[in-house]
């Protein structure tokens, strides 16, 4: 087993000024690892839904999640990666487009579920939606000399089944 | 309704609050607030020389009493020079809350004069800030300020007034409570883990309590003394956790951890159960981890969760408040008649009083040069061992900690955590305020007062008489210590070579001065010193430059890894342990 696991935890905080400093500022004053983070407000215009991936082993876990339990504008979180959960991600490449790579790119963006957003005779830029794996599958399945640039998101994510994390 | 500005607002919650002092310096950013503050009589402001102090006086009082501290310091330079003092009581633990002033909203962000992001710069030591940019916040935003210093694991607390804040106009309301969805510590420990936890305290064979600051911060010393009583326990104190448990009382073994006694530090190494009571496993508590405490099944009880497990993994730990868990313990034990394991707790005190025999804390005592621990130990006995002692930061804080007795909570005050120089001479003030009628006492050295010194001033405009007890060796003796053991005595920056003569600076401060350089003088100048009940006395003891504090145990070493005196001979400290602090 690896001992380094990475994790997906998704934390519903106050929507106030500072409070994603406030957890940045926990992780780097504490030396956690963050992969990415992703922060949006909710419906309730209140809250702030916040997903940290960040990687470390069970006792690091377990004190990430109470030192950010301890942040007084966290209201609730939960380790997805604790349950079963889905993990989305978007993305958006800029890729060469053209000659014989443009029906390639098409093809492979298809076969990724992707949608082609902007065409130019030159460029296709392209949005993908899925977990962090499929992405980097797509990356790797084009040209690498074919990327011109890459946008991601950050992973978000959300339980399966009943379960919700609400106030 | 009538319309107040913000900074009668602050005063009036300040009131409600049942403020009594006020520590803090004014400035160009809380003009106002000073003014709302000249025309009352109810909250008495207490005007340091720098606001360092105004933060140690604040977190001095509150050690001493109980109550929340509270400090007022301008924007910029203000609020920097106090964040020594707010993380010092972050790392303590202390109640406090903070105002500093802040330029107008309409100004923040562009560098105006005496500008400072204080909410970013405090961010990651304080429990919570807030920046209040409207009025209608402000009430309100001061409730939740005292509610979350104060409950949970408490601590300090900052408001971020902007000036405009601070003259706009507002109705004026006080919330009698506040409620926060994001916050609400567990108090109560859980039944089933209090059970759990029971039954292995009764089944030990080589138990130890261990307890710390939160012991005292959450009033829990009745509670403490009755368990610890019931069970016929050896325990130990942490630096924070001294007088939580009587001192002088048989079943206290003396602190542990570092400079902690042989028998504390053995009885930790070798017991099979380890009852942790608001205590959290610091380094210098620990020494290496790996070698803690090898053969014991650990019990944490602590109010912080983010304390259990961080360090030491522990067997059965219980979130919850020191006094409610302790009471729910008691009752288990009283209620089902459980007995400890009399035959095996008889052998284990026999095994301790061999390690007390030991005598760890002797000394080499000389009719030539004063011994420092000997100050304390004649600071103990003319003080009767009644005085509040606050200390500074260095080998007299260890000696103070090691030779006075401290037999009542709230009666030794320092700066563990952060280990701040300068601490103890504010701190006494602040105390001095809570117990006016207490003999209150700064024990220090010649590098530590140095730092704050100017409060001397403000000790005499607010007749606040504390008795300095100054270990005087010339030298950054801790730091000039570690240089000895482990730096082949290359003592790098720690000699002072040009010193005040305390004596005439403490009487060009209003105070009176007295110089002791015979061990014969020692007791006749503290009772000097301590006949004048209204005035500060500066006693200046040359001691033994080349005194050092032992036990020790050397970083990297385990607990079982002490050096004693000058018996043993001076080994280096493990590799891994050059790299520790």
């Amino acid at each position: 087993m690896n001992n380094n696991n990475r994790h997906l935890i998704s934390i519903l905080m106050e929507n106030e000024a500072g409070a994603l400093s406030r957890v940045a500022n926990l992780f780097s004053a504490r030396g956690y690892n963050i992969e990415s983070l992703t922060v949006a407000p909710t419906d309730d215009p209140t809250l702030s839904r916040l997903t940290l991936a960040t990687s470390g082993n069970e006792q690091v876990i377990e004190q990430i999640v109470k030192q950010l339990n301890k942040l007084i504008d966290v209201v609730k979180l939960i380790d997805l990666s604790e349950t079963d959960a889905i993990e989305r991600e978007l993305m958006l490449v800029k890729t060469k487009a053209s000659g014989e790579q443009r029906a390639e790119m098409k093809r492979l963006a298809d076969i990724f579920g992707g949608r082609i957003l902007d065409v130019t005779d030159a460029t296709y830029t392209i949005e993908l939606t899925g977990d962090g794996n499929q992405l980097d599958n797509f990356l790797r399945a084009i040209e690498k000399d074919a990327i011109l640039e890459v946008v991601r998101s950050g992973a978000t994510g959300i339980a399966r089944g009943q379960k919700a994390l609400h106030v | 309704m009538e319309l107040i500005t913000g900074a009668e607002i602050m005063v009036r919650c300040l009131k409600e609050e049942g403020v009594k002092y006020l520590f803090g310096y004014p400035g160009g950013a809380v003009l106002h607030i000073y003014d709302a503050l000249y025309v009352q009589n109810d909250i008495k402001h207490i005007l340091v020389r720098h606001e360092q102090a105004a933060l140690h006086a604040a977190d001095g009082y509150s050690r001493a009493c109980g109550k929340p501290g509270v400090a007022l310091v301008t924007s910029g330079p203000g609020l920097t020079n106090a964040v020594t003092g707010i993380a010092n009581a972050y790392m303590d633990s202390v109640p406090l809350v903070v105002f500093s002033g802040q330029v107008p909203t309409a100004l923040i962000g562009n560098d105006a004069f005496q500008e400072v992001d204080a909410v970013g710069i405090t961010r990651p030591c304080v429990k919570h800030n807030f920046l209040v940019r409207d009025i209608k916040n402000l009430a309100e935003t001061i409730k939740k300020a005292f509610f979350i210093a104060t409950t949970g694991r408490p601590g300090p607390v900052l408001i971020d007034l902007p000036k405009d804040v601070t003259i706009t106009k507002a109705e004026y309301h006080y919330p009698k409570k506040v409620k926060l969805r994001s916050y609400n510590p567990t108090i109560k420990g859980h039944a089933g883990q209090i059970r759990k936890a029971v039954d292995l305290i009764l089944s030990a064979k080589r138990p130890m309590l261990y307890t710390g600051g939160g012991v005292i911060l959450s009033d829990g010393s009745p509670e403490l003394i009755e368990l610890t009583q019931l069970l016929g326990y050896p325990i130990t104190n942490t630096l924070m956790g001294l007088g939580a448990y009587p001192a002088t009382d048989k079943q206290f073994i003396g602190m542990l951890g570092m400079h902690g006694t042989y028998e504390a530090n053995m009885a930790m190494h070798d017991c099979d159960v380890l009852i942790a009571i608001g205590a959290r496993f610091d380094d210098r508590v620990t020494g290496k981890i790996e070698k803690f405490c090898p053969t014991a099944r650990i019990v944490h009880v602590d109010i912080d969760p983010s304390s259990i497990s961080k360090n030491v993994l522990v067997d059965i730990p219980i979130v919850g408040s020191v006094p409610n868990v302790l009471r729910a313990m008691i009752s288990v034990i009283r209620d089902e008649k459980l007995k400890p394991d009399a035959e095996a707790l008889g052998k284990w005190w026999r095994q301790i009083d061999e390690w007390r025999g030991i005598n760890s804390l002797s000394y080499r005592q000389s009719n030539e040069v004063i011994k420092p621990q000997f100050v304390i130990q004649k600071l103990y006995e003319v003080t009767k061992g009644q005085a509040i002692i606050t200390s500074d930061v260095g080998q007299h804080q260890m000696w103070a900690a090691q030779y006075y007795h401290f037999d009542r909570p709230r009666q030794w005050i320092n700066s563990g955590g952060l280990g701040t120089m300068g601490f103890g001479l504010p701190a006494a003030m602040g105390a001095k305020f809570a117990f006016p009628d207490q003999d209150v006492v700064c024990v220090t050295g010649d590098g530590s007062i140095q730092m704050m010194l100017q409060e001397l001033a403000t000790i005499k405009q607010y007749n606040t008489p504390v008795k300095i007890v100054s270990l005087n060796n010339g030298y950054l003796g801790m730091v000039r210590q570690w240089q000895e053991f482990f730096y082949q005595k290359r003592y790098s920056m720690t000699y002072f070579e040009a010193l005040p003569n305390f004596v005439m600076l403490a009487e060009a401060y209003g105070h009176v001065g007295i110089r002791i350089e015979k061990p014969g003088d020692v007791e006749g100048a503290l009772r000097e010193a301590f006949a004048m009940k209204d005035r500060t006395v500066f006693l200046d003891f040359a001691t033994d430059p080349t005194e050092n504090v032992f036990p020790m145990i050397p970083s990297g070493g385990g607990q079982n890894e002490m050096l004693l005196a000058e018996r043993d001979e001076m080994v280096s400290t493990h590799d891994d342990g050059m790299v520790l602090l």
